[in-house]
């Protein structure tokens, strides 16, 4: 199989691990499992923008043993994408030391219960009473909060 | 109903991204710029590794805007996580086979790294590759014997003065070509360790920073405590 007749397959799966990437971003509440999603999304979106400079018949832009090969592929395409990979490795890293962090205040890596926390602890400085029965009520824990105290969140 | 929604947006999506990239001809690359850069760059920079003559000479002022940008990452991370407890539980003893492992590999990561970014422009790598390596090598000893802590201070120097000679080789290119990050001194012969002129001093220094940002924000990960 020659490498432009593959072209579309790994097209699709570039694009692929994108929209994979953002589903799981989108439907996971976990904080872990969405940087995750996040890495996927990453290595899908570099994955295409390698593709971007593909030529079937050259090589990688590198001179061996000073022969200049009579095609090589694009090197802009690579040059950014190791720029991409260096930068979300700076995003993950800094994602990830929020999570540690939240992890340690809420003890829960849950975004729903994450979200109730903050909104009553906002509340809770502000001095403004939630209204009863609503979703930022503190006064009634929900039973996964009960559950998180216990130590098993 | 928010699932259905989400599904609906990724549908759309992927709909839109399938026609995006219908349209592009691939293989046949629509930058006219690589193919000149690819032309130019043995002769003009002299370099082996045409990706590195993109990164530091072509666009080295983004690369040192993605420095920047690892920079800031470490720094938050470390301010959000703050200094280790004194009085926190200390975390539990490695295991044998890591304690091991993290002696022999040590000078092996070294080596490994030193080379990577030394020949960063002559082979694939470069100085982040290598630099993570560099990091790797420092931070394993670190996960073998818990209780020992990174050195801050010095890899705060190392941090400084490699993101330091960065800008001033970037300076002279400045003051005497008249362009920023413009690669000096002497080309030499393709494809040798001296070749290239300042891109293997660059890239030594984005080595040492990668290597000691990424180090200390590992330090910091792993020496922050473990809940309760």
């Amino acid at each position: 199989m020659s490498g432009l007749e593959l072209t579309p397959i790994v097209c699709a799966g570039a694009l692929g691990l994108v929209v994979i990437g953002l589903f799981g971003m989108v439907i996971s509440p976990h904080l872990i499992r969405i940087i995750l999603s996040l890495a996927v999304l990453e290595g899908g979106a570099n994955l295409f923008m390698i593709m971007v400079g593909y030529q079937p018949d050259a090589v990688a832009p590198i001179i061996v043993n000073g022969v200049i090969p009579a095609a090589m592929v694009d090197p802009v395409p690579q040059a950014l994408v190791l720029t991409a990979i260096v930068i979300g490795v700076g995003v993950q890293a800094f994602a990830i030391t929020l999570t540690m962090r939240l992890r340690r205040a809420y003890g829960t890596q849950d975004v729903r219960e994450i979200r109730r926390r903050m909104e009553q602890d906002i509340s809770r400085a502000a001095g403004v009473t939630a209204t009863p029965g609503s979703k930022d009520e503190p006064e009634f824990p929900h039973p996964r909060n009960a559950a998180v105290r216990m130590g098993r969140g | 109903m928010r699932k259905a929604t989400s599904l609906l947006f990724l549908i759309g999506l992927a709909f839109l991204l399938t026609v995006i990239a219908a349209q592009i001809d691939f293989g046949h690359a629509p930058l006219i710029v690589g193919k000149g850069i690819n032309a130019a760059a043995p002769t003009k920079v002299g370099s082996a590794n045409i990706v590195a003559a993109v990164v530091l000479a072509y666009r080295g002022i983004d690369t040192l805007g993605e420095l920047a940008i690892l920079f800031t990452a470490a720094i938050a991370g470390g301010m959000v996580l703050g200094l280790r407890n004194a009085d926190a539980a200390p975390d539990p003893e490695a295991g044998f086979i890591l304690r091991t492992a993290a002696d022999l590999l040590f000078p092996v990561l070294l080596v490994v790294g030193l080379f990577i970014v030394f020949h960063g422009h002559l082979t694939p790598g470069g100085g982040f590759q290598g630099g993570v390596v560099l990091a790797a090598a420092f931070f394993l000893p670190l996960l073998a014997h818990p209780g020992s802590t990174m050195n801050h201070p010095v890899l705060g120097l190392v941090e400084g003065l490699a993101g330091g000679a960065f800008i001033v080789i970037g300076l002279f290119g400045l003051l005497d070509q008249g362009e920023f990050l413009r690669p000096l001194l002497d080309k030499g012969a393709l494809g040798t360790l001296w070749s290239a002129g300042t891109l293997p001093l660059l890239y030594l220094a984005v080595g040492l920073k990668v290597g000691s940002e990424l180090a200390s924000l590992l330090a910091h990960i792993s020496e922050y405590e473990v809940l309760d």
